[in-house]
């Protein structure tokens, strides 16, 4: 057992570098296909003032001469320092980026901590109680919260608590001048609105990945050996469905980071949706750029969290013969 | 042996189980009456579907999902488990009366270590404290000759081999001292020399703490070794009841009687062969990896026209590999192969369709080696097509004839493999390997699966093919009894490598290659006091 390298290691080792290669090729996907748009980027910018002169000038100015490759490696050597570039607008991309990135990052942090440990819970009780009243309850729910578009729970939420309860805003532009409190009470909707999209989710897979387990010889052994019927659940069948749960889990934190673009349009939350939306209108190419390149790293980097969650819960790999 | 006169352990009356197939409800188990004593081991004897497991969970008072009691009585120390809430039933399970399931590797769970499991019930319910129940553990470890008893429990099951965990799981039953314990094929799936040493440890641990155990298995040498009486059962009744010195001596029901049709079938005669048969096989130092491990290496081997060469070895020794690589399942990493004095190609789309023809395989498995949604019309009628050409009414002609080769009938023709039994779905198999018209079938387990008196039909149907057809067998199998009564010549391997092939009379009469030796010693003699003179044996 005394073995110098560890499989784990290796295991993990090789995910986060097959994570590396994904977010490159991503990169390269995002960086090239903005050559594809039609027009020049120069002139795309200059729109009506595009004199050939203006266009070979500004092309100088933003490096636009050199050869692709050239251009693509020094955006990515950038971007891998935290440089994003300089936005159209004239400020750097990060400065844009960077305070609603924390508010996109605020808002998904508060609904994971409340939706992860809630999920798991209701997911393992529909588990215990397969088949019994609260088990269809929350599996007819989930499957119509599931199937509603998330805009129109957005709407429904707002229609309830803001319009006819008056309870909460229904706008929820917060401001650093806010003091927390207040900045929290406007966050209220697009939680709860975040909450019932991606806790139907997470339950009925926590359910499944859990019944199937269920099924195994060393569940109805652990019956045989009079278990309670919540330790069998607890002990016997969750800590072997931890690997399909944790990928859920991933699935729907990356969800919180560059899924959220409806939401927060549609409560006016300034997070990276917003910007994101803002800079295809007025089409600000690095400032996109820089959002996709985001969303790729969050969700890559959730799955990755995921893949290592669940190579480190095999006990056949955490504890080699 | 315990007296008629102490209290029953276990007295089950009358007890009918019901299964929902479908829609409706039918019997499992018809009306089972058995008695168990102090320290008397009963033996539970039946195939497959008998209901041999469901009496014996019902002992624990456990129904498996789908199944209800619809009448008799379980009294387990004068407890009537059928009548008591469940939540009683559960505590008496793994305290009063546990049970001991056939896969360990199935039945651990994975990311506990063997300690915590085992000792779980006995902190839990048994009143033990977590010392105590660690104390009680490492005697039951030693007392089951597991190796270093102090450190075993800290491991995980997959860091244990089949045989140990097997008998780590017998210690968990152990661990509460029940009055009762259900062994259910505790053996079955373990390798023949492991299973020695696991009947062995049972046996000990048995007689040692005096506890009352059912066992249950299909294997009635196995029981022999092991149970003081032996209910015999069918589609869910007692067909027979007796001591099982008298079972064995004089078994009175017919059906307990056809359970020796493989035993008792005559050991085919190798004709002496005045000019040696010609070759139609022959292989030379093949190998064959999975990665970089190497499933088989030196293969030398030579199969001659006409000619059944039994192929023998644990499992896990490469038997089935080296039949995938011959019929080209399976790229070869080393050596050739020669087949009718051609070279063989190693890989499948290398060989032309008139050499996939001459070589056929059959798989331990019918259920999944026919499609279930094709009739055996299209089964046994696509190589007719395929490899013969054909079609209308030559085809239909010639299916019939290859259904009447197999023992089945035209009527047989328009069903689907799911309306047939499994034998016939066997013979099915076997007729659309013949379609091909071969000259070499590889029998990859064929009578495994099936019953015993259903396994020496197919036996005795394979040896007149043989014999009509001329064609050649290389028949994988890890039964010793087949062999006996099918092959000409046997091949034995271990580790991938053949450690030694000859005529069967030669290589079954000693002196034996040590591994040979080892394996016939260890497959059990269907007669009482088998494992009596091993352990006499041992300990001499």
């Amino acid at each position: 057992m005394n073995r110098t390298s560890h499989p784990i290691l290796s295991m993990v080792v090789s995910r986060v570098g097959l994570g590396l290669l994904s977010l490159l090729i991503v990169s390269l996907v995002i960086f090239f296909s903005v050559s594809l748009l039609p027009g020049s980027y120069a002139s795309a910018i200059l729109g009506q003032n595009a004199t050939p002169e203006a266009v070979a000038a500004l092309e100088t100015k933003l490096g636009l001469d050199r050869p692709a490759l050239w251009r693509y490696l020094s955006w990515l050597g950038a971007a891998a320092t935290g440089e994003l570039g300089q936005s159209f607008a004239g400020r750097p991309v990060m400065a844009v980026l960077g305070p609603r990135l924390l508010n996109t990052i605020t808002l998904a942090s508060i609904t994971a901590a409340i939706a992860v440990p809630l999920a798991i819970t209701l997911g393992v009780i529909c588990a215990r109680f397969r088949g019994r009243f609260i088990d269809r309850f929350l599996s007819t729910s989930t499957l119509a919260s599931i199937s509603l578009p998330e805009f129109f729970v957005a709407y429904l939420m707002m229609m309830i608590f803001a319009v006819k309860l008056q309870w909460f805003p229904s706008m929820a532009g917060i401001r650093n001048s806010m003091d927390l409190g207040e900045q929290l009470y406007r966050m209220v909707l697009p939680i709860l609105t975040l909450l019932l999209v991606i806790l139907a989710h997470m339950i009925r897979n926590t359910r499944a990945a859990i019944l199937s387990v269920m099924s195994s010889p060393y569940v109805e052994m652990a019956r045989l050996k009079g278990e309670s019927e919540g330790r069998v659940v607890m002990r016997q069948a969750l800590p072997n469905a931890i690997g399909p749960i944790a990928s859920v889990v991933a699935l729907n934190l990356a969800y919180l980071i560059s899924g959220v673009v409806v939401i927060e349009v549609v409560f006016v939350y300034p997070g990276v949706g917003q910007a994101m939306i803002d800079a295809v209108r007025n089409r600000d190419v690095p400032v996109i750029q820089a959002c996709a390149l985001i969303f790729a790293t969050a969700y890559i980097g959730f799955n990755l969290l995921a893949d290592i969650v669940s190579i480190v819960s095999n006990p056949r790999l955490l504890h080699p013969r | 042996m315990a007296s008629d006169q102490s209290p029953a352990v276990l007295e089950i009356r009358d007890l009918r189980i019901e299964a929902k197939s479908s829609d409706h409800w039918s019997q499992i188990v018809r009306g089972v009456s058995l008695t168990l004593r102090k320290g008397e081991v009963l033996g539970l004897v039946g195939e497959s579907g008998a209901g041999k497991s469901t009496v014996g969970l019902a002992a624990l008072g456990y129904l498996r999902p789908g199944a209800r009691a619809s009448g008799g009585s379980v009294r387990l120390m004068g407890t009537e488990l059928l009548a008591i809430p469940e939540e009683q039933r559960r505590r008496l399970r793994g305290t009063k009366v546990a049970y001991v399931a056939q896969s360990a590797q199935a039945a651990f769970n994975p990311v506990h270590r063997l300690m915590d499991q085992i000792t779980l019930v006995a902190v839990d319910r048994g009143g033990l404290s977590r010392a105590e129940a660690e104390k009680r553990a490492v005697a039951l470890f030693t007392a089951l000759q597991l190796p270093d008893p102090q450190n075993f429990g800290a491991r995980y099951p997959h860091q244990v081999s089949g045989g140990q965990l097997q008998r780590a799981m017998v210690a968990m039953a152990m661990i509460c001292n029940p009055a009762l314990i259900v062994f259910d094929e505790p053996t079955t799936a373990l390798d023949v020399t492991t299973q020695v040493e696991v009947l062995i440890s049972i046996r000990k641990v048995i007689a040692e703490f005096g506890v009352a155990a059912i066992y249950i298995t299909h294997d009635l040498a196995v029981v022999a070794q092991i149970a003081h009486r032996v209910a015999v059962l069918r589609y869910g009744e007692v067909v027979e009841e007796a001591p099982i010195a008298a079972i064995m001596d004089h078994p009175e029901h017919p059906y307990t009687q056809s359970l020796w049709a493989v035993h008792e079938m005559p050991a085919n005669d190798p004709e002496t062969q005045e000019t040696p048969r010609a070759p139609l096989l022959s292989v030379e130092g093949l190998g064959a990896r999975f990665g970089t491990f190497e499933v088989l290496q030196d293969i030398d081997l030579r199969i001659g026209r006409g000619e059944t060469v039994a192929l023998v070895g644990e499992s896990g020794s490469g038997k089935s590999t080296l039949g995938r690589v011959i019929a080209g399942l399976k790229a070869p990493s080393a050596g050739r192969a020669l087949f009718d004095g051609a070279a063989l190609p190693p890989k499948l789309r290398q060989r032309p369709l008139e050499l996939l023809r001459r070589i056929q395989i059959i798989y331990q498995s019918a259920d999944t080696a026919l499609n279930p949604r094709q009739t055996v019309r299209a089964i046994v009628g696509r190589p007719l097509t395929l490899y013969q050409g054909l079609r209308g009414v030559a085809r239909e002609k010639r299916l019939i004839e290859l259904l009447r080769m197999v023992e089945l009938d035209a009527s047989h023709a328009d069903r689907l493999p799911g309306q047939l039994s499994g034998g016939q779905k066997q013979r099915v198999a076997i007729a659309r390997a013949l379609a091909a018209e071969p000259e070499l079938i590889i029998c990859d387990e064929i009578t495994s699966a099936l019953d015993k008196v259903v396994q020496a039909d197919v036996l005795r149907m394979m040896i007149g093919l043989k014999e009509r057809l001329g064609v050649s067998y290389l028949f994988i199998t890890h039964d010793l009894e087949v062999v006996r009564a099918i092959a000409d010549r046997v091949v034995v391997m271990q580790h991938g490598r053949i450690v030694e092939q000859g005529e069967k009379g030669r290589v079954f009469a000693p002196p034996h290659e040590p591994y040979t030796g080892r394996l016939l010693a260890s497959v059990p003699d269907m007669a009482v006091g088998w494992l009596d003179r091993i352990i006499a044996g041992r300990a001499a």
